[in-house]
């Protein structure tokens, strides 16, 4: 879906930040995976078209970056740190079990993901790049059926806060 | 070069951190950032000749870069060359190297100190547009450095003739996707010119063809938080901090088993037992243990062994790197105990920089798979005695000689670094490697980390 006229606005004002317009296709692919639920091919060709480029380069950048999800993903999508400090700590055990939890939920995506810099209070993960810390597999089980449940307030599948927190 | 032996007692020099440490219930916000004698700094640096901001402040507090390599600070910014604007000043928020978690708290509980980093820091240079490119995980982060911008332009800290000095500034906040090759300088540029976030080879330097092909320096989010408190003491003062040329205090991410994990802002100089061990510090090991292991300076650098000799080893950039081969980095040190199986470490490791190898230079995207699948195999209950050999063979190409600091085959030192967790299993976990490898042993049931390197383990 092309973008809303009030991400529009947001998406002009984005372009104009930058000396070069290629720069804004990171933060414009952000907002319209916030606003899509995942980058949509034809997200990345109105974006090519905003900053003049092909949308085989759009495509091209897009897909280096692990964040930008080309296709559909749940509302929620839950990344797992295993890395060397959650590895001993307890994350394998955490992702393990979420996957298998939420194998057949349309809901929820679980991923494997690298270093989330929160090993300090490890096993860590994110919900919709929200941080959650010092887990168990039951607390995480807990902190994901709290955001389905509507007691935790998700992010959008960027990261972003509805209207406009790619600002 | 003195260590303390014996009973440690080290505590925390908070400067960067002390903000964030003593008002946690609003340090991120304007008022609590004035309140604390936030941006003073900057409206003093203001009333000074530019150049002698680096020369006479952070050339000498002896300022070295806080993102891993510990470059002099005020040295790379005399690289900018003369008379040519417009110039950049990109800082890498981008903290991705395993185990470092220090960036992510200063981005999120001190925006306002980075950014009077940055306003000192382009007003020294002569930079009239600066991006902060902030690691794409770090929402929150990112709305809190967003709101600092948003605040401070409101105040008249950023802007047109900021606080009536004539001296303009905007800074732009651009939220990274998702990539730790990014966190090297040239892909960084390269990701920030909206491209794939491949490393450009060198020369030409950032400080010369840079962003947009324009003068760049790129520092780091620690190094620019630093910068308003050289200002503040002074440079030879703050230099006074340290030991050697480690001069002030360095964040250290302290992770793994130790009682208290967590950030801590010490002066250089402590000894790894100091930070490992001291109730103020780490705490000790858990459950009364003892080190293992522990990795001293991110995923990237070499290990060190649990003996005293590693352990009342200063933490000194040059001392370490001179005498051990390894480096302080990025400031993150994991502890293992000796629960802790070496191979399982090295291959998560492994696996980590062959997911993070971004494919341009042909010994990095190839030697990293097959350094991974080996040390999978190896790790699960599928090696053979010769597996540690062969890793080194492939870690030879990727960088000749094995040694530290690297050479290397390829553009970035991603490849070379994917080397350390082998050429450390080789130096100190030899026996129990090839000992693994005869009898098969699994280091841990791993089965959700498991890699699709299992079938070449599983059909040899």
């Amino acid at each position: 879906m092309a973008f809303t006229p009030e991400n529009l606005l947001l998406a002009n004002e984005i372009v104009a930040r930058y000396p070069k317009t290629k720069s804004a296709i990171l933060p414009l692919a952000h907002l319209a995976q916030d606003q899509d639920g995942y980058l949509t091919q034809d997200a990345m060709r109105e974006i090519a078209g905003m900053i003049g480029v092909t949308p085989a380069e759009v495509l091209g950048t897009c897909s280096f970056y692990t964040m930008f999800k080309r296709d559909e993903v749940g509302r929620l999508v839950v990344s797992v740190c295993t890395n060397v400090t959650c590895l001993v700590m307890g994350g394998p055990e955490v992702l393990e079990h979420l996957e298998q939890r939420y194998a057949s939920d349309k809901e929820v995506t679980i991923e494997e993901v690298e270093c989330l810099a929160a090993c300090g209070n490890a096993p860590a993960m994110q919900v919709n790049y929200e941080f959650h810390e010092s887990l168990t597999p039951g607390s995480a089980t807990e902190i994901i059926e709290a955001y389905k449940a509507g007691e935790l307030t998700a992010r959008g599948v960027s990261g972003g806060v509805a209207g406009g927190g790619q600002g | 070069m003195t260590s303390v032996i014996g009973a440690p007692n080290a505590t925390e020099t908070r400067i960067v951190t002390k903000r964030l440490r003593d008002r946690p219930e609003d340090s991120w916000t304007l008022d609590g950032f004035t309140q604390s004698g936030g941006y003073e700094a900057f409206r003093a640096a203001l009333k000074l000749d530019p150049e002698a901001i680096g020369a006479e402040q952070v050339a000498a507090a002896g300022l070295r870069g806080r993102g891993g390599a510990g470059f002099p600070t005020g040295t790379k910014w005399s690289f900018l060359p003369k008379d040519s604007y417009p110039r950049y000043l990109v800082v890498n928020g981008d903290e991705g190297e395993p185990s470092t978690f220090k960036d992510r708290m200063l981005i999120e509980n001190d925006p306002h100190q980075l950014i009077e980093g940055i306003a000192i820091s382009s007003y020294a240079i002569g930079c009239n547009l600066a991006f902060i490119y902030v690691r794409g995980e770090f929402a929150l982060g990112f709305e809190r450095l967003e709101a600092a911008r948003r605040d401070a332009h409101a105040a008249g800290f950023l802007g047109a003739n900021i606080l009536g000095s004539g001296f303009d500034l905007d800074i732009v906040i651009h939220r990274a996707a998702g990539a730790y090759i990014c966190g090297e300088e040239t892909a960084l540029l390269s990701s920030l010119e909206g491209d794939r976030g491949m490393p450009r080879i060198r020369p030409p330097f950032p400080a010369v063809a840079g962003l947009y092909a324009k003068p760049t320096i790129v520092n780091n989010v620690e190094t620019l938080s630093t910068v308003p408190h050289i200002m503040r003491m002074g440079g030879a003062e703050y230099a006074k901090l340290g030991v050697n040329k480690s001069t002030g205090t360095r964040i250290f991410s302290l992770s793994g088993h130790v009682n208290r994990p967590g950030n801590y802002e010490v002066e250089l100089g402590i000894t790894f037992r100091d930070l490992i061990e001291s109730p103020e510090l780490g705490g000790g090991v858990r459950n009364g243990g003892k080190v293992k292991f522990f990795i001293p300076g991110g995923a990237s650098s070499q290990w060190l062994t649990g003996s005293d000799e590693h352990l009342d080893a200063p933490l000194d950039m040059d001392y370490v790197q001179q005498t051990f081969g390894v480096m302080l980095g990025s400031g993150a040190v994991m502890v293992y105990d000796e629960t802790t199986n070496p191979a399982l470490v090295a291959w998560r490791l492994a696996k980590f920089f062959a997911h993070e190898s971004c494919g341009k230079c042909t010994p990095c995207r190839e030697g990293t798979g097959w350094i991974e699948k080996v040390l999978y195999r190896i790790s699960h209950g599928y090696g053979r005695p010769q597996d540690l050999d062969l890793l080194l063979d492939v870690g030879d190409n990727i960088s000749p000689g094995l040694n530290a600091p690297f050479s290397q085959t390829t553009i970035c030192p991603l490849g070379p670094s994917a080397v350390s967790p082998v050429v450390s299993l080789h130096k100190f976990f030899r026996e129990e490697v090839i000992a693994m490898c005869q009898n098969n042993d699994r280091a841990l049931d791993v089965t959700a980390s498991d890699s699709g390197a299992s079938d070449l383990g599983a059909g040899e």
